[in-house]
């Protein structure tokens, strides 16, 4: 027979420890990493970097022609905060976006939980709900262009003649704020709500289940499960939807082209008016930074306020 | 107070996950052990009214419940996900419930969250939130939120499941003391056959969504009725070989022994051998030997799993103490003593004959 035998108090010994290795070891080997990022470095500096670069480069100059421009220093950015007409319009996206995150997104997340959790209705849901978001955005302004339009519109004829209230955006200023707003959150909740379903779907059942047997009613189970749960999508859906309407720019230009008036003239329209129409590329230059700073710091601030107030 | 389920089936997707089920659940801890996809959560589920069955009632203190909400019934589940309000700190976790409660008045809250946190011995972590706690302090807090209120049916689904090894022991032996004076119906499923045997209460064995049987699990463990009990109340799994009855002797594998009892020659048995009772070494006259080849060995430290390959390209696995050393692709006989062996009816997986020597362990 060959059965092992019984193995007892041995003691195992180890090989001994290798050195430690010191910090400048580590930080040698490290530098290889370098290389593979370097091929993302080239792209983003070609791309993005440079280009910012020489809107710097105007931001400082008075540009006559391009053989003949001025150093001016920092006076186009004091001329971009001062001008009431800059102002009025940080105002204006300011007030947008803030009226766009607080429709859109308690709107998106009631539209994902009103959503099938399961069965046929699940994929005619959503694909129902993302149509919205296949259509490009100078197609979304002229659909609405037409659709509001008080005469040959249907929405803007039906407000008129069935409901017998006076619409007209091109003529009045709150009726085309109203069209803009209506058409982003038309165009946008979408997004906000395939969002939220995502994080909804991901909440195992027991959680309702248990909610069930606590006898929990519907707000509180959406209260104390569903929001906590939602908290990490809707982080990302109100810093996209902050971005990206504060720096909406093309169904505007389609629909009402900044007006009537300046009633929606955003910063966007307004720098775009001033560097390709005007060709005024130093005050541009200027104002553009500015706004991208703008944008930079208010995502900061959001991304800070809501991920810290989650501990 | 009772839990009757009175020929309770469900049937899901064409598969039937329960299978007339009739039970009688008596006041005190019941356990309810099976493999996994037995319908251990089906059978909890119908229990605690998350799920209505296809057909059947379920009775809690001789009243028919069956159609009733699970809110409005008197029930609390523990799963093994564990699940608590992400929002609320652990404090109002166990309120919770009691805040729904109309029983309990407003100044009866506080005692009695502390009373239960106590038990639980999760007092000094009232103020944390869920995700700040470990795992065994979560299920801790989410055992504590089903204790919170008396409840006529008290369901735990599989609750030490996902804990590391060490934390399930420790809270199994908690949980073991608080079951004793908790009211009410207590179910706690388990597919580990250890824990049932550990808790050793009142035992449901499940088998692909039938109650297989019903007794005192020590007694199932010394002589299981059946093929299915045995396999589910033993582990490492138990090993099965195929036998057949010639002349008054079981002959298996080229060997035989004597029949613990008369049948009729030509009658296929199935033979379960508990693997701690293969022997490396003759113990004994009578003994069994089964000419095998070293597979391999798997030592723990207090133990060592052999695997074998015996003739016919049958398998056994033999549980060893301590730790031996064995080197695959050698040949070896081992040895199984036939008072260890279960002879199980090859068709309707019946114990024939029951072993004499594995009665003491109950004892």
């Amino acid at each position: 027979m060959t059965a092992g035998s019984q193995v007892s108090g041995e003691v195992v010994t180890t090989a001994p420890a290798e050195p430690q290795e010191t910090r400048a070891d580590l930080k040698r080997k490290d530098n290889r990493a370098w290389w593979l990022v370097l091929p993302v470095v080239v792209s983003v500096a070609f791309t993005a970097i440079i280009p910012l670069m020489t809107v710097v480069n105007f931001s400082v100059q008075d540009v006559f022609s391009p053989s003949d421009r001025v150093f001016v220093g920092l006076d186009w950015f004091y001329e971009a905060v001062r001008r009431p007409e800059n102002r009025e319009a940080f105002v204006r996206t300011l007030l947008f976006s803030a009226q766009v995150l607080l429709v859109e997104i308690p709107l998106g997340v009631a539209i994902a939980v009103a959503m099938p959790r399961r069965g046929f209705w699940v994929s005619a849901a959503l694909v129902l709900v993302a149509l919205p978001l296949l259509i490009p955005w100078n197609v979304v302004g002229t659909i609405w262009q037409i659709f509001a339009r008080a005469d040959i519109g249907l929405g803007g004829w039906t407000i008129n003649n069935v409901l017998g209230i006076g619409f007209n955006y091109t003529l009045d200023s709150t009726d085309a704020w109203i069209t803009i707003l209506v058409m982003d959150v038309w165009h946008w909740t979408p997004l906000v709500a395939l969002l939220a379903y995502a994080g909804l779907r991901s909440i195992p059942e027991p959680y309702f289940q248990a909610a069930q047997i606590d006898g929990a009613s519907g707000w509180a189970t959406f209260r104390h499960i569903q929001l906590p749960r939602l908290r990490g999508v809707l982080t990302i859906a109100i810093l996209l939807r902050f971005m990206d309407s504060f720096m909406i720019y093309t169904e505007p230009f389609v629909v009402t082209g900044g007006g009537p008036g300046n009633a929606t003239s955003f910063l966007s329209i307004l720098l775009s008016k001033m560097a390709v129409g005007q060709f005024d590329v130093g005050p541009a230059g200027a104002f553009s930074l500015i706004y991208f700073l703008i944008v930079q710091v208010l995502c900061y601030v959001f991304f800070t306020v809501l991920t810290r107030s989650g501990r | 107070m009772t839990l009757i389920l009175d020929g309770v089936s469900v049937r899901q997707r064409g598969e039937t996950w329960l299978d007339d089920v009739h039970l009688e659940l008596p006041n005190g801890m019941t356990t309810l052990v099976g493999p996994m996809t037995a319908g251990k959560t089906t059978l909890m589920r119908v229990a605690a009214g998350l799920l209505p069955p296809d057909s059947g009632r379920v009775v809690v203190h001789e009243k028919d419940v069956t159609g009733i909400s699970v809110r409005k019934r008197s029930v609390a589940f523990v799963y093994q996900q564990f699940i608590n309000y992400p929002s609320l700190t652990v404090y109002e976790n166990i309120a919770s419930p009691l805040r729904l409660d109309p029983r309990f008045r407003k100044n009866e809250i506080d005692p009695r969250v502390r009373e239960v946190a106590e038990l639980m011995g999760i007092s000094d972590l009232l103020g944390r939130r869920p995700a700040e706690l470990s795992g065994g302090q979560q299920q801790r807090t989410a055992i504590a939120r089903a204790l919170a209120r008396p409840v006529d049916v008290l369901l735990l689904d599989e609750p030490l499941a996902n804990l590391d090894f060490k934390l399930r022991e420790q809270l199994r032996a908690d949980l073991k003391t608080m079951f004793a004076d908790t009211p009410g119906v207590v179910l706690y499923s388990t597919a580990d056959p250890n824990e049932a045997l550990t808790f050793a209460a009142r035992t449901v064995v499940l088998g692909e969504g039938r109650v297989q049987h019903v007794g005192d699990v020590a007694d199932m463990y010394a002589h299981p009725p059946t093929l299915a009990v045995a396999a589910t109340l033993s582990d490492p799994p138990l090993n099965l070989l195929p036998g057949v009855v010639r002349d008054g002797r079981i002959e298996v594998l080229g060997t035989s022994f004597p029949a613990p009892r008369a049948h009729a020659t030509g009658h296929d048995v199935m033979l379960g051998i508990r693997p701690h009772q293969v022997r490396i070494a003759r113990d004994g006259p009578g003994a069994l030997e089964l000419p095998a080849e070293i597979r391999l060995a798997e030592v723990t430290g207090s133990a060592t799993f052999l695997h074998l390959l015996l003739q016919g390209d049958r398998h056994l696995v033999a549980h060893l103490p301590g730790t031996q050393l064995f080197t695959p692709g050698e040949t070896t006989v081992v040895y199984v003593d036939p008072a260890h062996i279960f002879v199980f009816d090859e068709a309707g997986g019946r114990l024939l004959a029951t072993s004499a020597a594995e009665v003491d362990l109950h004892g």
